[in-house]
């Protein structure tokens, strides 16, 4: 690619905190670095990601909404984890994670557990548990 | 807050912080200029024998199969230090509280210190951006207002860390979790041996595009993806075929590559390659890789219009096919003659 060539589609998806260098071939036939604000492919690509991330999303907080799942499962998918990323953080097995996703045992947990979900999520305790806050997302 | 931590000495180091494309050689290369070594990206790119591909339907990230430009994080660093003679302490700690007190005694001592994090939680990064990676590399050279000094050689400028923003990122959790990991350095050698890194480079580079007897890996791998999208749209249905598709343009062009999946980087590098070696041939073949890395981001380009037009018809995955089985013959050719430009 020559340097002239090096495309500046701006997406806004580096939210004007950097821009990306691309190596290419200036005039003389040099490789250089060109700084980038976006190419049109991948922004197209990264969008599209996002987007099929915000549809589960989505999904999940109808049915936490419906109380067939748990506000974990909202948050979890909320930041793209699954339970056994969770788990890591938290220090349990996925499985103890999975079970937290029924409504029923989540409303048994303990302040403390609770706590510590919240702070994996970065959010307050009442963020977390709260499902009326779900209901303008 | 530790004892160690309220004596230490608010001190910066006189760093040079260059954004690079890339940040595992973005970090050896700032670390090494601290350090009177002056080498380029595509330097540290070509000796560490970056350049690669693998496309492993059966390891899937986010329910999709992972198609990568790359070798695993770290095994960059780890060969450019072994080729150019370099020695570099590393620690891991599974105390948090001891990885901050040990990274505020290097910085007291004048030390710039390089760290494994996931980005994650890394307050400073765009959110579009954001996912859980755990194998990004950075550099803390000093503490200011106590808020750590940080060259990240993705950004454009110097950013800042507070304690328990860089003490979150340190011990980011899930594949590839850092453990507080740190490394800075401890001896060079007098004169590094430059020349004979680079030739090392290029051979194991040559030799991971076409000898893995494996048809995921290198050119062979290229070709194998080509066979798997072109069943793509009829397996999976025209939504999961996009998913898929959309995964190898996003690794392509993913942040640090430089452009075309790392094979404008490799261009830069075989111009530099060819000036330190005195070897004409690679001047040319640095042209050939450009190439074949036009030919990359042609195929980012079908991709994206698969993307857009997902709900429509499904005719472009056979172009896209094509094409990739395209690269992989002309990458194959491409190693072979540069293995012949070195070794005769």
């Amino acid at each position: 690619m020559k340097t002239k060539d090096v495309p500046q589609d701006n997406a806004n998806l580096m939210e004007g905190k950097f821009q990306e260098p691309v190596y290419s071939l200036d005039e003389d036939g040099n490789y250089t670095t060109v700084r980038s604000v976006g190419w049109d492919p991948k922004n197209t690509v990264m969008l599209h990601a996002w987007e099929e991330v915000n549809e589960r999303i989505e999904e999940v907080r109808q049915k936490v909404l419906d109380g067939q799942l748990s506000p974990l499962a909202y948050h979890m998918e909320k930041n793209i984890m699954d339970t056994s990323l969770v788990g890591k953080y938290m220090g349990f097995w996925a499985f103890k994670v999975k079970r937290h996703l029924k409504p029923k045992r989540f409303n048994k947990l303990s302040r403390k557990t609770l706590e510590k979900y919240a702070d994996v999520f970065n959010i307050s305790v009442d963020e977390f548990t709260n499902i009326e806050l779900l209901k303008e997302k | 807050m530790s004892i160690e931590e309220g004596k230490m000495k608010e001190q910066v180091m006189d760093f040079e912080h260059k954004q690079s494309a890339h940040c595992e050689n973005g970090v050896v290369s700032n670390m090494l200029q601290y350090h009177g070594i002056s080498l380029s990206e595509p330097m540290v790119f070509g000796i560490g024998s970056g350049m690669f591909f693998s496309h492993m339907p059966f390891l899937k990230v986010g329910r999709i199969p992972v198609t990568s430009f790359r070798p695993l994080p770290g095994i960059i660093f780890k060969r450019t230090s072994k080729r150019l003679g370099l020695t570099f302490e590393k620690k891991k700690f599974s105390d948090p509280r001891k990885a901050m007190e040990a990274l505020d005694q290097n910085l007291s001592q004048g030390i710039p210190t390089g760290m494994l994090v996931g980005v994650y939680h890394l307050s400073y990064f765009p959110a579009p951006y954001r996912f859980h990676f755990n194998a990004h590399n950075i550099v803390a050279f000093g503490k200011k207002n106590d808020q750590y000094q940080i060259s990240d050689p993705i950004m454009d400028h110097v950013e800042q860390l507070t304690y328990d923003q860089l003490r979150k990122v340190r011990y980011a959790k899930g594949v590839f979790a850092p453990n507080g990991h740190m490394y800075w350095l401890r001896e060079k050698p007098k004169e590094i041996p430059l020349e004979k890194a680079i030739l090392k480079g290029i051979r194991q580079t040559c030799k991971h595009m076409l000898e893995i007897p494996v048809p995921l890996f290198g050119a062979n791998g290229i070709k194998y993806l080509s066979r798997k999208i072109r069943k793509y749209p009829d397996k999976l249905g025209p939504k999961k075929a996009a998913a898929y598709m959309g995964q190898i343009v996003r690794a392509l062009e993913e942040i640090g590559t430089g452009g075309a999946g790392f094979r404008y980087m490799y261009g830069a590098f075989l111009q530099e390659a060819a000036d330190v070696l005195n070897n004409p041939k690679l001047e040319g073949l640095s042209l050939d890789i450009t190439g074949i890395g036009d030919q990359w981001r042609e195929f980012a380009i079908i991709t994206g219009r698969i993307v857009k037009n997902r709900n429509k018809a499904t005719e472009s995955y056979g172009a896209a096919a094509d094409l990739l089985l395209e690269i992989s013959k002309e990458e194959k050719a491409f190693f072979k003659k540069l293995k012949m430009a070195i070794d005769s």
